[in-house]
């Protein structure tokens, strides 16, 4: 990772500390109006942009996101005191959950394929030949690319002997699956929701930082405020996401003031058990594959984009919506917030009425520096319902595919299953999802799981630890679980 | 010669504010400088908890001298530093 990954994850961690710090000083509009002076106060030197002006607006737009809000329809002269002010009294979080920063995005250059230096002015013109569109010329000598006729293919780029030409790429647009975000003529990156699947690629690929989750930690420091009764559900991810136990992270939530702490591996296996089920149906009824259904963003992806694989995907609820059933079950009226490393839970929770809220790790880390909590010197604390191995193993990559396995073979089904992981969402992985689909089989086994993180949930974009450690710390507290049968037997 | 001592602060604040790279700097000092330094977490120096120091946070101590706002090339350069002092 770099120096520059760093600084951004820095900032945007401050800011959101700030906020928090601002929700509990008892004057949350004063201090949040002031979060941009505090932060680059008069006189203070300026590393990242001209001047210190840009520096505090560009804070500013941040912290519009962090207190919920789209920049793009930020009129720059809503003060953030009244910002603050509605996201404390707002019922509902907003609908879309990323926003562009455009102060923070004009930096970066639209992708364009340049002749750069190292043309030799050869007598072959590769590059001019192979131009299908006529948008290469000789000027003095040299190759030029006539922008208004360049096509961006980069056929030329190949065909120069020298490597001369280069493309610039822009870093979202590269990584987005689906073509959902753009740069406009205006050089601000749009996101085009109806595209969108949330994946989050985008939030970890920007240099610039200039893509924001929509934050809903005001929202629920308010409704934890109001005396509710707030549960935090923890993603089976948060295990490989600090270098304390999980019995102190649930403490340290119960400090924070959340009512009650369900781990979501709890509902990740009823996921298990009923798709299970449902592969069990569907290999009996002669279907060749299933696709497992507990990724969001493949889920969002199958309905926008992937229509022709829905037969083929498990009726399964996600492990969240599981776990939030149950918690709504024990009280109707309790507050659910789910804890993960995702974005496009966000999405998912906007669309089930059981799950309140989200936060992600980042979140979750940054208000426990504003609350000064150190986690390490907390008690420990046990959950009621203790979750299986299988459940989770949920957030690595195979893990699913290897639940539904052992939960066939306990049952002493005879069913051969063969997974076939899909290691992350990127053009080619959709395509041969595209190709199972078509054909109605997959040539390299039965059950496939899709998760559009690579490595799995440790892979989103607001993680916290390095992937290879975080996958070593949840698989020693899987090993720690039941297995799955046994345990939901038991509760029955 | 004396080893030099690095502290790397695994409190919450330093963890949370470090990002990645922190986590991997242990590792990093081990493969560069073996047995010339000695590596240790520690949980919160303190430096965290005054107003608004977690904005510089994280914090490792390099011999007893702190260094805000830790990257893995300032601490690098810090320990080549000493090093340099010694030989
Ligand atoms: S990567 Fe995308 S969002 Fe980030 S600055 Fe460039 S165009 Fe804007
Ligand atoms: S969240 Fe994913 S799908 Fe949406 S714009 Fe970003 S990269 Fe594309
Ligand atoms: S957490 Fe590092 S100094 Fe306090």
């Amino acid at each position: 990772m770099s120096t520059n990954d760093n600084q951004i994850k820095h900032l945007k961690r401050e800011i959101l500390v700030r906020i928090t710090e601002a929700f509990l000083s008892g004057d949350f509009e004063e201090n949040a109006r002031k979060i941009p002076y505090a932060m680059r106060p008069k006189g203070c030197e300026v590393d990242l942009r001209c001047c210190v002006h840009k520096e505090r607006a560009v804070i500013r737009d941040r912290i519009v996101a962090g207190l919920g809000y789209p920049i793009e329809k930020d009129d720059e002269c809503t003060l953030l005191s009244t910002y603050a002010k509605g996201a404390a009294e707002r019922e509902k979080p907003d609908e879309e959950i990323l926003t562009v920063l455009q102060g923070a995005c004009k930096g970066c250059v639209p992708s364009t394929v340049y002749v750069t230096d190292l043309c030799q002015g050869c007598v072959a013109r590769p590059c001019k030949t192979t131009c299908r569109f006529g948008a290469i010329s000789i000027i003095n000598g040299k190759s030029h690319i006539d922008s208004s006729k360049c096509k961006n293919c980069g056929m030329c780029i190949n065909a120069c002997p020298y490597s001369a030409i280069a493309k610039i790429i822009v870093p979202c647009e590269s990584v987005c699956p689906v073509d959902a975000i753009k740069k406009d003529e205006s050089g601000h990156a749009r996101i085009d929701f109806s595209k969108c699947i949330s994946c989050g690629k985008c939030i970890s690929a920007c240099p610039f930082g200039a893509i924001h989750e929509k934050s809903q930690i005001v929202d629920v420091l308010s409704r934890i405020k109001e005396g509710k009764n707030v549960v935090a559900m923890i993603a089976p991810a948060i295990a490989g996401q600090f270098p304390y136990p999980v019995s102190k992270v649930r403490t340290a939530l119960l400090k924070i003031g959340f009512k009650d702490v369900l781990e979501v591996a709890q509902g990740a296996d009823v996921t298990t058990l009923t798709e299970a089920a449902d592969f069990k149906e569907r290999m009996n009824e002669g279907q060749s594959f299933m696709t497992t259904s507990c990724c969001a963003a493949y889920n969002e992806l199958v309905k926008k984009h992937l229509p022709e694989i829905k037969p083929f995907v498990s009726e399964t609820g996600t492990p969240m919506y599981y776990t939030a059933e149950i918690a709504k079950k024990r009280d109707p009226d309790c507050i659910t917030v789910f804890i993960s490393p995702c974005s496009s839970k966000r999405k998912e929770a906007l669309d089930n009425p059981n799950v309140d809220y989200v936060i992600n790790f980042e979140e979750l880390g940054s208000i426990l520096v504003a609350m000064k909590i150190e986690v390490n010197n907390l008690e420990d604390s046990e959950f009621e319902t203790k979750s299986s191995k299988e459940g989770r193993n949920f957030p690595l990559s195979g893990g699913v595919a290897e639940a539904v396995k052992s939960a066939l073979q306990y049952q002493g089904e005879n069913i051969e299953v063969m997974p076939c992981v899909i290691n992350g969402l990127n053009k080619q992985s959709i395509r041969e999802l595209k190709n199972f689909a078509k054909n109605g089989k997959c040539p390299n086994g039965n059950l496939v799981e899709v998760m559009s993180c690579e490595g799995g949930c440790i892979g989103g974009n607001s993680a916290l630890i390095a992937q290879r450690k975080a996958q070593k710390q949840i698989t020693d507290y899987a090993n720690e679980g039941g297995p799955v049968v046994k345990d939901s037997i038991e509760q029955k | 010669m004396e080893k030099i001592e690095v502290e790397i602060c695994m409190g919450t604040t330093c963890f949370i504010m470090g990002g990645e790279s922190m986590q991997e700097l242990a590792s990093i000092l081990q493969r560069k400088y073996q047995d010339k330094v000695n590596t240790k977490g520690i949980v919160c120096h303190g430096l965290c908890n005054t107003d608004c120091q977690y904005s510089k946070a994280p914090y490792v101590k390099v011999a007893g001298d702190v260094i805000s706002e830790a990257t893995v090339d300032k601490v690098l350069s810090a320990v080549n530093k000493k090093l340099g002092e010694e030989a």
